[in-house]
């Protein structure tokens, strides 16, 4: 099946493929629906077919599956990893892959909903965020119902992304792709070809949207996590506020991570994507864990836009991502607010680019990491000013705090000015939790976790203070989990 | 209150407290004084429960129970108190966050409910009145970017809102110029009382003209060599140390 297919479109042909490949290792039950491990072109093709996807979406899919043949894995990232086997994953699995999912909260590992307990999430949502196998294991249908009656009074789309290309496919045709393309890097490039679904938003002109939008109230957000697509486009002077994530660790087999996200700004257009990232980051020993090789990109495309990403990342084994921001509308603006966490055996290699194109454009970067255990945190960032950026703006501080005698913090700025006009700044410090500081702490009365906690808070709060109210509370509380124990 | 007996104590291979005594008992104000390197700092840090110092020898009793085998937090919540000498800066945490979270801590241990934001703003406004502190430094970060008086007002301030039963004061006057001294003393005297103790590390004479203690110790070569009232502070400034140091020796 590797020679080139005929194009299949048509829902018999499509079962032949299926019936067909199943003799062949197709694996179905009544449960899942799984494509047996491997990628070529009749894989891209059967995923396009069972989502119901037009034609551009197809040729897209292939454009990026030849492309990313060409490519090789990049490796300039600090961090090291075994090699990943490309053709032993599954690139698709729908609705939901449940032979391995526990049946009941009991069967659930007591560290995870130990770690529920302490985050605070409420009984009735554990069960689904720790994958337990029951349909509607909670209500949130009547919110999410309400929810999206509100958003369409004003207009504005948010549904799955799969959804977008059935429904929306005009506006997928010409956004997607067009801020991050299909041949942008090994990484984004294979979620081109494969990416299974996402999130889509879609705020028209002059619209301010009401509600902050979350991935939380996401119609068939469940198992979209391995490939993940989200496109989110605002309009002349709309604004609008992007959650994802959730601070409660949720349960995912895939070990590969590749989502990719994009963000378009038109003129006067306001975005802000706030995000906080806590998948499986293996254990104490550095067994296991998510690789989160992530592409997240945003454009001020219009004079007078910006766009903000905030994240906190305390998940995952290894993470490698630098949303950034290219600032093309004149006068636009682009911020990057980041804490990053790497305990245990954790690799974190993030940061940002700012791309400065268009006259008096402004960045700002603060940028937040910290070590803990034998954990390796890099913060990467390049600022690029080119030619034409009359009067760009950069501001970028960068600190880093350590925990123990064993981790590592390390920073890789990059600075690329092509116009004299401009002023960039770079800040960098990095810092020991001190004994001074717990002692100082413990001899006023404090507990020494607690100590930790608000020396570790002190430290993100010019980051925790960009994140919505509830989100920081929730971020604060989960630094807090993830670095329990960690002095030393 | 407090009694050491025969107290050693070393930090790495040093040994700098060498059979250290001292009795103080509540209601009482003890000064401490010595030359440089006598081991008062350490003493302070010991008794407060710093890591680094090995005990080697000797006891430390505190209101009946056995100090040194107490974490400086449980230490702290029994109502020891130091000031410290070089207080820490902490980025990003707010002064009076760490002050509640402090003050909470300490009632909570004593079995009383924890004080509101509001009630508990109340009591610190009150109190940094004594000590003409301005406003502003409670939303600041703990002593970051104080100058090194206001860092020592900060640490008083402190003292007032968390009322220990026994202050230690490392070096509290050291830096400071002639009003911030009489602030700072204003400060200790309001905390005097017959339930409380005070004992003061201190170079200078000059703060004891502001706050009479009861007895002033003389303490060198890790040991107190002298006791004696506030007098002996008076001879110690016009005389120095070298003649104790030669009475020592004899």
């Amino acid at each position: 099946m590797n020679e080139a297919a005929p194009a299949v479109t048509q829902a018999s042909d499509v079962e032949n493929l299926v019936r067909g490949e199943y003799r062949h290792g197709f694996v179905t039950d009544i449960e899942a629906d799984t494509v047996a491990p491997g990628l070529n072109e009749d894989v891209i093709r059967l995923i396009s077919a069972k989502k119901y996807e037009p034609q551009f979406m197809l040729e897209w899919r292939l454009k990026a599956f030849r492309h990313w043949l060409t490519l090789q894995e990049p490796h300039w990232a600090h961090v090291r990893h075994a090699p990943i086997d490309y053709q032993s994953i599954s690139y698709y699995s729908a609705p939901k892959s449940k032979q391995n999912a526990p049946r009941s909260l009991d069967e659930v590992d007591p560290k995870l909903l130990e770690t529920y307990e302490k985050l605070g999430v409420p009984l009735h949502e554990r069960a689904k965020l720790a994958g337990v196998a029951v349909d509607a294991v909670f209500d949130s249908v009547s919110v999410a119902t309400t929810f999206r009656k509100k958003l369409a009074e004003a207009g504005i789309i948010f549904c799955a992304f799969s959804e977008a290309v059935k429904s929306y496919p005009e506006l997928v045709e010409k956004y997607l792709g067009s801020v991050v393309p299909y041949s942008d890097n090994f990484f984004a490039t294979l979620n081109s070809a494969v990416f299974t679904d996402g999130s889509f938003v879609f705020v028209p002109k002059g619209v301010r949207c009401p509600l902050e939008l979350s991935t939380y109230f996401r119609i068939n957000a469940a198992n979209t996590g391995q490939f993940e697509r989200t496109l989110i486009i605002a309009e002349e002077d709309a604004h609008v506020s992007y959650l994802e994530g959730c601070t409660a660790p949720m349960r995912d087999e895939n070990q590969l991570h590749a989502a990719v996200v994009e963000l378009i700004a038109l003129e006067g257009a306001q975005i802000k994507y706030s995000t906080v990232q806590n998948w499986y980051p293996g254990d104490a020993n550095g067994v296991g864990g998510i690789y989160n090789f992530v592409t997240k990109r945003g454009e001020c495309r219009g004079a007078d836009s910006r766009i903000s990403w905030t994240q906190v990342e305390t998940g995952s084994a290894i993470t490698w991502k630098y949303p950034s921001v290219l600032l093309r509308g004149d006068n636009s603006i682009g911020e990057f607010y980041s804490v990053a966490v790497a305990n245990h055996y954790q690799q974190a290699d993030t940061g940002t680019k700012m791309i400065h194109i268009g006259r008096n454009t402004r960045s700002t970067i603060v940028s937040k990491g910290i070590s803990a255990g034998h954990g390796q945190n890099s913060y990467r960032g390049l600022v690029k000013v080119l030619a034409k950026a009359e009067n760009a703006r950069n501001y970028t501080q960068c600190d880093s705090l350590l925990m123990s005698d064993r981790c590592g913090a390390h920073t890789f700025p990059y600075m690329e000015v092509k116009n004299p006009t401009a002023k960039v700044e770079h800040e960098a410090t990095t810092s020991k939790i001190s004994d001074d500081q717990l002692f100082y702490c413990r001899s006023r009365g404090v507990a020494t976790e607690d100590a930790v906690n608000m020396i570790v808070s002190g430290f993100c709060k010019d980051v925790f203070k960009e994140l919505p109210m509830e989100f920081a509370v929730e971020a604060q509380r989960l630094l807090a989990v993830t670095l329990e124990g960690a002095v030393g | 209150m407090l009694s050491i007996k025969n107290l050693h104590a070393k930090i790495e291979d040093r040994e700098i407290l060498r059979g250290l005594d001292l009795e103080v008992k509540a209601g009482e104000i003890h000064a401490i004084m010595g030359p440089n390197g006598s081991g008062k700092s350490t003493l302070a840090h010991i008794l407060a429960g710093r890591e680094g110092y090995a005990v080697t020898n000797g006891s430390v009793t505190y209101l009946g129970k056995d100090l040194l085998t107490m974490p400086p937090e449980e230490r702290a919540r029994e109502g020891l108190f130091l000031a410290f000498q070089y207080p820490v800066e902490i980025p990003g945490v707010n002064n009076v966050y760490l002050l509640k979270a402090a003050y909470n801590a300490i009632r909570k241990h004593r079995g009383e409910e924890e004080l509101d934001a509001v009630d508990f703003l109340a009591l610190v406004r009150a109190r940094m009145q004594l000590i003409e502190m301005d406003a502003d430094m409670l939303s600041r970060a703990v002593n970051e970017g104080f100058s090194g008086g206001e860092k020592k007002r900060n640490e008083i301030l402190q003292m007032l809102v968390l009322e220990p039963k026994l202050a230690l004061l490392d070096e509290t006057d050291s830096g400071l110029d002639i009003d911030a001294l009489k602030v700072v003393a204003k400060g200790i005297n309001k905390l005097r009382s017959p339930e409380r103790a005070v004992l003061m590390i201190t170079h200078y004479q000059r703060l004891l003209d502001y706050i009479a203690p009861d007895f002033v110790h003389v303490l060198a070569g890790g040991r107190i060599l002298k006791s004696g009232d506030g007098n002996l502070a008076l001879e110690l400034e016009r005389r120095g140390y070298d003649w104790i140091l030669a009475e020592a020796a004899v």
